[in-house]
């Protein structure tokens, strides 16, 4: 088979150059001191201006936090993390809080104008391909600027970063923070409690069906910070939300750590929508750097008829722990996980996702794309459990593995649980090569071995392409063919 | 034109030789049959002449125009003007049977360095292509040979050769798994598209798609070499005494 040698010595000299996102942008920094400690807690919150309960959140959970351990059962492999070779704040110094887009450092405008995000409104409007997006754009440790925020607030939304609701809006912010994801949930997410930095805050009132598309862009820029980003969002009765989140980093040798905790909230009849594309720096040829990416994402559909919708793409980090969930509470509640995860290179991902049946009559369905090139390994995990009281759960899954080349990996570990007989689960589970027949019948008709592959990956992928928002699926799809750049011969 | 010259061809990992110095020539607007038993090495030359990756090139050479096809990559092939109509065409599940069409089309004009087709061009003639072929808009809608059947699947073949317009196009034993009716559409396809530039090779065991597809001249392949060549009515001369003449010393 002579494609798959010259796939082979293709994966060999591959180079993940095709970061397309790798420069970083030179700043004068307000960083705390190196390492983590309960100082290092304070500084955070101090810096942050927070008020005193919140300060006692984050000392509480820093407490625990140094009485827990890493957990081992997903399958990545990486040398012990040195929690104090971590900065755990970084800000831009000019201008650390601005009030107006002119009073950002031109520098982070420029930065986001490279990543292609636009921050102005008036540009964004100008603009005929694009429907209005607003975006909070978190820059390492903090939140630069936020769009949109007038036209949202008319509409009785409010939409800021997470650091300004905890001032502003702090009854609800108490009322629901860490109410999905326990402050004592998992290693990861009880360290982000501790030092989270920024992150966005949604709060879509009673009725209202948010008027544009809201997203975060999250940035990480300086050396050695970690970005503990933090996000809440709440959606009460009868209410619609879509969200987006992008995430990028510079190209640099060090490991970096991201490790994010997303609460979601629904009330009676209330839906939220939420797609990431995580493009985090995955790290060069021989795995040398890289993101970290250890989060923890979780929807509660507190509400009857309530529904909670993850998308999510994901190509880049080094290690890829996560797994958006949904807890089915409200009767005749919906979850869904639609996710491609494509590796490349050295890459690991261990990522899928757990619904959680407690009400009655709930609904969950989970389509899952995983794609494994170069020396790269792809695990999806999935939990799915209906309690006792759970009566005619419904879960469908079905998790679908493309392999490109002899050196990858492709797993699959689901868990099922039903303690209600009336509960219905179906699993459905393949793993494919891209066949040299379809390659040479592709190839014969004039398109190139990376045409030929990405037109049949794309072909793979399209059930959950078409759940991303538009401009958002041209993105993704984009982003995938460049993630396999030099997978094929 | 196309010119074979003492082709020798082996599996790619050495363990069987099956094209034995085969040499033939189609002339420009030819219509070339080929019919052999079973093994002869038939599919091997079709696969050989497109750019298959499996096969090993001991010795020849092929020309398409006088250019040497052995030295080109599969896509560089089609977009020099061979075509290969599929025994058993591939299916590629989720990419509409149009996405596919139109990314083919431009990526041998791209190559050819000519400019990409318009939209509504590309629309009217896969929407003219596909009517003459009894291919419902539906069908190109759906993924490419996704759940078609054997003669849906020989009908797109021929849907994509009308489109790609090659210079020579093989048809590797379009006849199997037809119908009557499927073998009528899918030779009047063909029969539309013979002209003055373009020869076509046919592949095929039995003598009556030769009914339809009336052959210029007809080669006779046994262990991998021409060992027989006329003109059509060499077909019904085997088609009533069979191969027997020219493979018996195959025996062993």
């Amino acid at each position: 088979m002579v494609a798959v040698k010259e796939t082979v010595e293709q994966v060999k000299t591959l180079d993940v150059d095709q970061y397309k996102y790798g420069f970083s942008t030179d700043l004068e920094v307000d960083k705390a001191p190196k390492g983590l400690s309960e100082d290092i807690v304070r500084f955070i919150s101090a810096k942050k201006g927070e008020p005193e309960w919140m300060l006692e959140w984050r000392l509480d959970a820093y407490k625990r936090w140094l009485t827990m351990t890493e957990p081992t059962w997903a399958r990545v492999h990486y040398p012990q993390i040195d929690f104090n070779e971590s900065y755990y704040y970084a800000a831009p110094k000019l201008n650390a809080a601005p009030k107006t887009l002119d009073e950002v450092d031109p520098a982070i405008l420029d930065a986001y104008k490279k990543l292609g995000i636009p921050l102005r409104e008036q540009e964004i409007l100008a603009g005929v391909t694009t429907s209005k997006v607003a975006v909070d754009a978190v820059f390492d440790s903090v939140s630069v600027v936020t769009t949109f925020k007038e036209e949202l607030k008319k509409a009785g939304v409010i939409f800021c970063s997470i650091s300004e609701a905890i001032k502003e809006h702090p009854e609800l912010v108490r009322k629901y923070l860490g109410t999905v994801v326990p402050v004592t949930d998992n290693y990861y997410a009880t360290l982000n409690c501790a030092v989270f930095t920024d992150g966005s805050f949604v709060y879509i009132p009673e009725g209202v069906r948010c008027p544009m598309e809201l997203s975060t862009y999250f940035r990480i820029n300086e050396k050695n910070t970690g970005q503990f980003e933090r996000t809440l969002i709440i959606a009460e009765k009868g209410s619609y939300v879509s969200y987006l989140e992008g995430c990028t980093a510079p190209q640099r040798d060090e490991n970096q750590l991201h490790a994010a905790v997303v609460e979601l909230v629904t009330m009676d009849d209330a839906e939220i929508k939420y797609s990431t594309v995580q493009n985090w720096y995955p790290g060069d040829a021989d795995g040398k750097g890289g993101i970290y990416n250890f989060v923890t994402k979780r929807g509660d559909c507190r509400g009857a008829n309530s529904k909670i919708s993850w998308t999510q793409v994901e190509t880049g980090s080094a290690i890829t722990w996560k797994y958006p969930s949904c807890i089915l509470r409200g009767d005749n509640s919906r979850g869904e996980f639609y996710s491609i995860a494509v590796s490349n290179g050295m890459q690991q991902v261990d990522s899928g996702t757990k619904m959680i049946h407690l009400g009655k009559n709930t609904t969950s369905r989970i389509i899952s794309k995983g794609i494994s090139a170069g020396r790269s390994q792809n695990t999806y995990r999935g939990q799915v459990s209906a309690h006792r009281k759970a009566s005619n759960a419904r879960n469908f899954t079905n998790c679908d593995s493309l392999l490109i080349g002899e050196q990858c990996g492709a797993h699959t570990v689901p868990y099922l649980e039903s303690k209600n007989a009336s509960a219905v689960f179906e699993h459905e589970a393949t793993t494919s090569k891209i066949s040299e027949e379809q390659m040479f019948y592709c190839r014969q008709r004039g398109l190139s071995a990376e045409e030929a592959t990405a037109l049949i990956v794309n072909g793979f992928v399209k059930d959950v392409l078409q759940q991303l928002p538009m401009e958002f699926a041209v993105e993704a799809q984009k982003l995938i063919s460049i993630s396999l750049e030099g997978s094929v011969g | 034109m196309l010119e074979i010259r003492n082709l020798h061809v082996a599996i790619e990992d050495g363990s069987k030789k099956i094209l034995n110095g085969l040499d033939l020539t189609i002339h420009n607007g030819e219509v070339a049959a080929i019919m052999g038993p079973n093994g002869s090495g038939k599919s091997t030359l079709s696969y050989v002449i497109a750019g298959k990756p499996d096969y090993e090139i001991l010795d020849g050479e092929i020309l398409l125009d006088g250019e040497n096809l052995l030295d080109m990559e599969p896509d560089a092939r089609a977009a020099a003007g061979v075509f290969l109509a599929f025994q058993y065409p591939l299916e590629i599940p989720g990419v509409a049977t149009m996405t596919f069409l139109k990314a083919a089309m431009n990526a041998q004009s791209r190559a050819r360095g000519e400019g990409e087709l318009k939209t509504p061009d590309f629309m009217r003639r896969v929407k003219v292509g596909a009517e003459k072929l009894g291919i419902p808009q539906e069908m190109l809608r759906r993924g490419l040979n996704v759940g078609f059947s054997g003669g849906e699947k020989k009908r797109m073949e021929i849907l994509q050769m009308a489109l790609l317009e090659p210079s020579i196009a093989i048809l590797d034993e379009t006849d199997s798994g037809l119908d009557i009716d499927a073998l009528k559409i899918v030779s009047e396809g063909v029969n539309a598209l013979r002209s003055a530039d373009r020869s076509f090779l046919v592949i095929t065991h039995y003598q009556r798609l030769l009914n339809y597809i009336v052959p210029d001249t007809v080669h006779v392949m046994s262990k991998g070499r021409i060992v027989k060549t006329g003109g059509k009515e060499l077909a019904l001369e085997l088609e009533a005494n069979g191969y027997a003449d020219y493979v018996s010393d195959v025996a062993a």
